[in-house]
């Protein structure tokens, strides 16, 4: 039996390429959610935490028509910056950003909320700046939430299989991830392939999440 | 020199109240703001930092307007170069007692400050500690440290020694007094201590319902009040226990247990748990110092 291991590769680089990117996203927006004062704050904050309950087909559905060529803004984006969403990398990867969003804002929001006011205040006083305050001491102090949130989104791109169908079509070598694979082979009932992919998927999960457990029981006390 | 005219509107425990306060503190006074706890004290303090701000009014430091609502003025607290010690000390759990204070820095290059700061506290064995390994007494002097590696004009101190034990609170009041004159700071603090403020102030704030209600050298405040021949302390009743023909009841007074005989027409409107004042009035005090 021969596997392609195609779609596993193609797996742990959209999940990692997701992660990195929502890392970067996630801190300014937790950090908005957490402390700014704005009047869209209740909006802003729902509009991150819809992929929790919505149905990921809807939001492919949406992603799909939203950059299809066909589409006046699909084809601005094709004709002025060569970008094409629709049964590519790139939206695939643009889909598991919005899906995989509350994974990594909500930990790290709750590790900065979970922190005393008076830690933010004491960086006031002593003459810091917000983004000196946050890379030097709020970010170092919420190191499990910033694990989790990692690992949450890691886990759940890994998962995503809706939104990843609809925007990304399913294309071999392309965007036919392993969670897609999986579907395919038990459909032709190639079942010797499916056990593998499903075995990877299960392992590797299975170990991330292990790990993190003892690295937060052994290293990141709460402080 | 400090103008403060300030009102705001505060929600407390006991319900709405009127903070409004107008006092000028001169440059290099240690002054106290004294009161019951819900008072304003704390606000008063914060509204000084920058941390709040006033509905109205005005304050003015050295000159430089750092809050007018008239004229919509707010420095941030970031350009008001206060020290300030919180109450639960704030300290930056992931960086060590030296990285606290360096952080306080405006320039890296300004460690022969924190090496000096650290020898006054005596902070330097524990300076590569971090504030989880340090006792609350050790945390209150690296809170006091990082406050003056900023090189503060004013000193604000929030109960900074409510929660420690008797003798380090002693010792940690000695400290500070000699900061405040090492580096020539105008000091408030925040304290509800009678013996602290006698021991540490210039001049006290009396307040009561967010209003200013007397101020003066500490004797000038409490003095009327206090200078008196009697002796009282306020106790709670423990146990009573009958002894032949009285009673023996044990009270808490300042976590000791005093023993006091009382009886039986005493005893009839006591119960366990119930506040009371004990005092002396016949017999003349005797006072011996204690050596520590």
């Amino acid at each position: 039996m021969t596997i392609d291991w195609a779609p596993l590769a193609l797996t742990f680089r959209l999940a990692v390429v997701t992660t990195a990117i929502l890392l970067a996203l996630g801190i300014p927006l937790a950090y908005a959610l957490a402390f700014g004062r704005f009047r869209l704050k209740p909006v802003v904050a729902t509009l991150v935490s819809m992929p929790l309950v919505l149905p990921p087909s809807v939001l492919g559905f949406y992603l799909l028509l939203a950059f299809s060529p066909q589409n006046a803004f699909g084809q601005f984006l094709h004709a002025r910056f060569d970008l094409q969403f629709v049964f590519s990398f790139p939206g695939l990867v643009l889909g598991s950003l919005i899906f995989s969003l509350p994974f990594m804002t909500q930990p790290i929001q709750a590790g900065l909320e979970g922190l005393p006011a008076s830690l933010l205040e004491a960086a006031d006083t002593l003459g810091k700046s917000r983004v000196t305050t946050l890379v030097r001491v709020l970010l170092p102090n919420i190191k499990p939430a910033l694990l989790a949130g990692v690992v949450l989104t890691f886990a759940h791109t890994i998962g995503e299989f809706g939104v990843v169908l609809m925007i990304g079509g399913n294309i071999p070598g392309v965007t036919r991830v392993a969670s897609l694979a999986i579907y395919d082979e038990v459909e032709s009932l190639n079942y010797p392939a499916a056990h593998v992919y499903a075995g990877v998927l299960f392992a590797v999960t299975f170990a991330i999440l292990l790990a993190v457990h003892v690295i937060n029981k052994r290293w990141l006390r709460p402080l | 020199m400090i103008h403060i005219d300030v009102q705001k509107q505060l929600l407390t425990a006991d319900g709405p109240m009127a903070l409004s306060v107008r006092a000028d503190i001169a440059q290099g006074e240690f002054v106290t703001l004294f009161g019951k706890s819900g008072a304003g004290k704390t606000t008063l303090l914060r509204m000084l930092a920058g941390l709040n701000d006033p509905d109205r009014g005005s304050i003015a430091v050295d000159g430089e307007t750092w809050f007018d609502s008239a004229r919509a003025v707010r420095r941030r607290p970031q350009a008001r170069r206060v020290g300030f010690v919180f109450q639960d000390y704030a300290l930056f759990p992931n960086l060590s007692v030296r990285g606290n204070l360096e952080f306080a820095l405006d320039h890296r290059r300004d460690q022969p400050l924190i090496d000096e700061l650290l020898g006054l506290t005596d902070l330097t064995a524990l300076q590569h500690r971090r504030p989880i390994e340090l006792s609350g007494g050790q945390r209150q002097r690296v809170a006091l440290a990082r406050a003056l590696a900023r090189r503060p004009r004013i000193l604000l101190l929030d109960e900074p020694l409510s929660a420690l034990d008797a003798n380090t609170r002693l010792r940690l009041q000695d400290e500070l007094l000699q900061l405040h004159r090492r580096f020539g700071l105008t000091t408030l603090l925040v304290s509800h201590d009678l013996s602290e403020v006698f021991k540490l102030s210039d001049r006290v704030l009396a307040i009561e319902h967010g209003c200013l209600v007397r101020q003066g050298s500490p004797l000038s405040v409490f003095g009327e009040r206090l200078v008196s021949g009697k002796v009282e302390f306020t106790g709670e009743v423990l146990a009573i226990e009958r002894n032949d023909v009285v009673y023996a009841v044990s009270v808490l007074v300042n976590n000791r247990i005093v023993n006091v005989i009382a009886t039986d027409e005493e005893v009839r409107e006591l119960r366990i748990g119930d506040k009371v004042l004990l005092f002396s009035k016949a017999y003349q005090p005797m006072l011996q110092r204690i050596r520590s």
